[in-house]
């Protein structure tokens, strides 16, 4: 068999705004648009995507935030209706999709034997975070790939955010271990934001453009820090400052989505390509996507 | 403002499952469990009109969320413990007092906003304490969210809030706070026999807590909230909120009879169920330097006064 690899990474972010502002059947608000320098550069992000060859979609959320040990989603499918807690107004979203419980388990059993905590979840009434909604949805509308959910242990919360890094970054090398061990080709997602500080209060039309931008200028400052880190190739180097990044900015990285996704990928040190940064309800979203075929790689913006 | 108390007593009582889902794993979960029972009889026989709920499991960030529902339905799973088991749940929710809660927060220069969408996920605190203290939807509720940002002048605010709404209203109410005491928990999985608090220092801050709620203490508690954060707090939010919400729910004040019904670990968790009923004695009036407040006027815009 041959040895199973990643193919793409993506920085996925997922505000429920850009689902809702793209208006699908499966989400009950109508918008009037809203946040394209995001939403098209997913849209691209997502052509490129259908031009790869891959079996499954691995994504780490946030919004699955548990404090004891690393869960994984370990029914074959689940559907249901999501509706955000924060922002019930515009994403009530009925989703169907199918889980590769195989390579679950698999990545399950790696964690396990490198020491992690972890837990498969098997409830048929679970109910799956708008984070994994939101992100796969926006990277593949047609949601034609079986996806792994991983759940977010807090270690920021309970421990620090060195801590998280580093068991953050031996779950990703437990992940790679099963993935290659599976023979199966994966695109990693790590879904969440930049910098991460929230307004307070909505705008009667969420999608009114005008009244949209980032918190403060310091966490553009340091999101543009970030984002040039990344095209620069640096991502060894981004993982080293993530806690001090996470504690000035109050940013989602402190999930260790993007952690796990590096450490699974082998710190790239090649350009990461970036498909937009915008910010939504005042938090700084980019999409970035990790291309490991040179062949393929683009400079995108 | 309001200076009548329409509060006919106060609970306060953990998010977690176990009491609801397990209450025979471990007999500290039963312990709680027959606290709740014994609420749950005490409620029905109070003359409520309402029960009002602050559940710490309910985070916001668009403002202070209120459920307005009138029957919201569904069938919940927690995040951490869906190995326990499922939460089916069908609240009746007092849709009038919802919206009358929203226009008081706002008339105090609060954001707020009710929601009223089916399938919104109802948190698990709410529904363990609705399940387990008004299991027949004897008396209406009312669910309010915790703001992730805000701090003390606004939970303070936010109480002041539901009092002037009950006072319109002319509502009693039983308040039900929704929150642990330590709330670290093991972060491996446990035998529910081996359960315990998880370390002496957060057994022995609970243990002081409880002091307090047994003398009635609520304003003395919330003053000492910052303190309570710092030490036996995780850090996931601004604040230690729910005794600053309590305390000016039910009234700033140290006049309270105090009942721990029961204490007890959960997942090494701070888990207590307590009962605060006004009274007209008071024990350790103290006078604190942090300045009350009636109106919330928002950020102080601090950093863009700054030179950065």
């Amino acid at each position: 068999m041959e040895k199973g690899r990643i193919v793409l990474g993506c920085l996925a972010p997922h505000p429920p705004h850009l689902v809702y502002a793209e208006n699908p059947e499966q989400n009950e608000p109508f918008s009037e648009g809203g946040w394209e320098t995001l939403r098209w550069g997913y849209n691209r992000l997502a052509r490129k995507l259908k031009n790869i060859d891959y079996d499954v979609m691995v994504i780490f959320t946030p919004h699955w935030a548990t404090y004891i040990g690393t869960h994984f989603l370990g029914l074959p499918s689940f559907n249901s209706l999501s509706v955000d807690p924060i922002f019930p107004n515009i994403f009530r979203y009925k989703y169907d999709l199918r889980v590769d419980v195989e390579l679950a388990e698999a990545m399950e059993k790696s964690a396990a034997d490198a020491g992690i905590i972890t837990k498969m979840m098997r409830n048929p009434d679970f109910r799956i975070d708008y984070g994994t909604i939101t992100s796969c949805h926006m990277l593949n509308p047609e949601w034609n790939k079986p996806i792994i959910t991983i759940s977010s242990n807090r270690n920021s919360h309970y421990y620090s955010g060195e801590v998280m890094n580093e068991q953050s970054s031996a779950l990703g090398e437990a992940c790679l271990k099963a993935i290659e061990e599976s023979g199966k080709k994966v695109v990693l997602v790590s879904s969440n934001s930049l910098s991460h500080r929230h307004f307070v209060t909505e705008s009667p039309l969420p999608e009114d453009m005008s009244r949209e931008h980032i918190y403060n200028h310091s966490q553009y400052v340091w999101d543009m820090k970030i984002v040039g880190m990344m095209r620069d190739g640096k991502m060894r180097e981004v993982i080293d400052i993530m806690p001090e990044y996470a504690e000035q900015t109050i940013a989602e990285t402190e999930a260790g989505g993007l952690t796990w996704m590096m450490a699974a990928m082998g710190f790239p040190k090649y350009p990461a390509e970036i498909y937009g940064y915008q910010s939504v309800i005042g938090t700084g979203n980019a999409i970035v996507a990790w291309d490991p075929n040179s062949a393929t790689r683009e400079i995108v913006l | 403002m309001s200076t009548e108390s329409n509060i006919l007593f106060g609970i306060y009582c953990p998010p977690h499952p176990h009491p609801l889902l397990a209450p025979d794993l471990n007999q500290g979960y039963r312990n709680l469990r027959s606290a709740y029972d014994t609420l749950k009889t005490r409620i029905e026989e109070s003359g409520a009109d309402i029960i009002l709920l602050y559940s710490t499991t309910w985070p916001s960030i668009v403002g202070h969320q209120i459920q307005a529902h009138p029957e919201p339905e569904w069938t919940h799973v927690d995040d951490d413990f869906h190995f326990l088991g499922s939460m089916p749940y069908k609240f009746k929710i007092d849709s009038e007092f919802s919206n009358a809660y929203k226009e008081a927060a706002e008339n105090r220069g609060l954001h707020s906003r009710t929601v009223a969408y089916e399938g919104f996920p109802i948190d698990t605190g709410s529904i363990v304490a609705l399940s387990l203290l008004n299991p027949d939807n004897k008396i209406p509720a009312c669910i309010v969210s915790s703001n992730m940002y805000s701090n003390r002048s606004e939970t303070i605010v936010l109480g002041k809030a539901a009092r002037d709404a009950l006072a319109k209203q002319g509502k009693k109410a039983v308040i039900v706070v929704v929150a642990s005491l330590s709330n670290r928990m093991f972060t491996e999985h446990i035998e529910p026999s081996e359960d315990r608090i998880h370390s002496p220092k957060d057994d022995e801050w609970n243990r002081k807590i409880l002091e307090f709620f047994d003398n009635g203490r609520l304003e003395d508690l919330s003053q000492l909230s910052r303190d309570i954060h710092g030490q036996i707090r995780i850090q996931k939010v601004a604040a230690y909120k729910p005794v600053w919400w309590m305390a000016a729910t039910m009234g700033q004040h140290n006049n309270y009879n105090g009942e721990i019904l029961a204490y007890e670990a959960l997942h090494g968790s701070g888990g207590a169920v307590i009962q605060l009923t006004p009274s007209d004695e008071s024990i350790g009036d103290k006078e604190f330097d942090e300045d009350d407040v009636e109106y919330y006027r928002g950020d102080r815009n601090v950093l863009g006064q700054g030179a950065l």
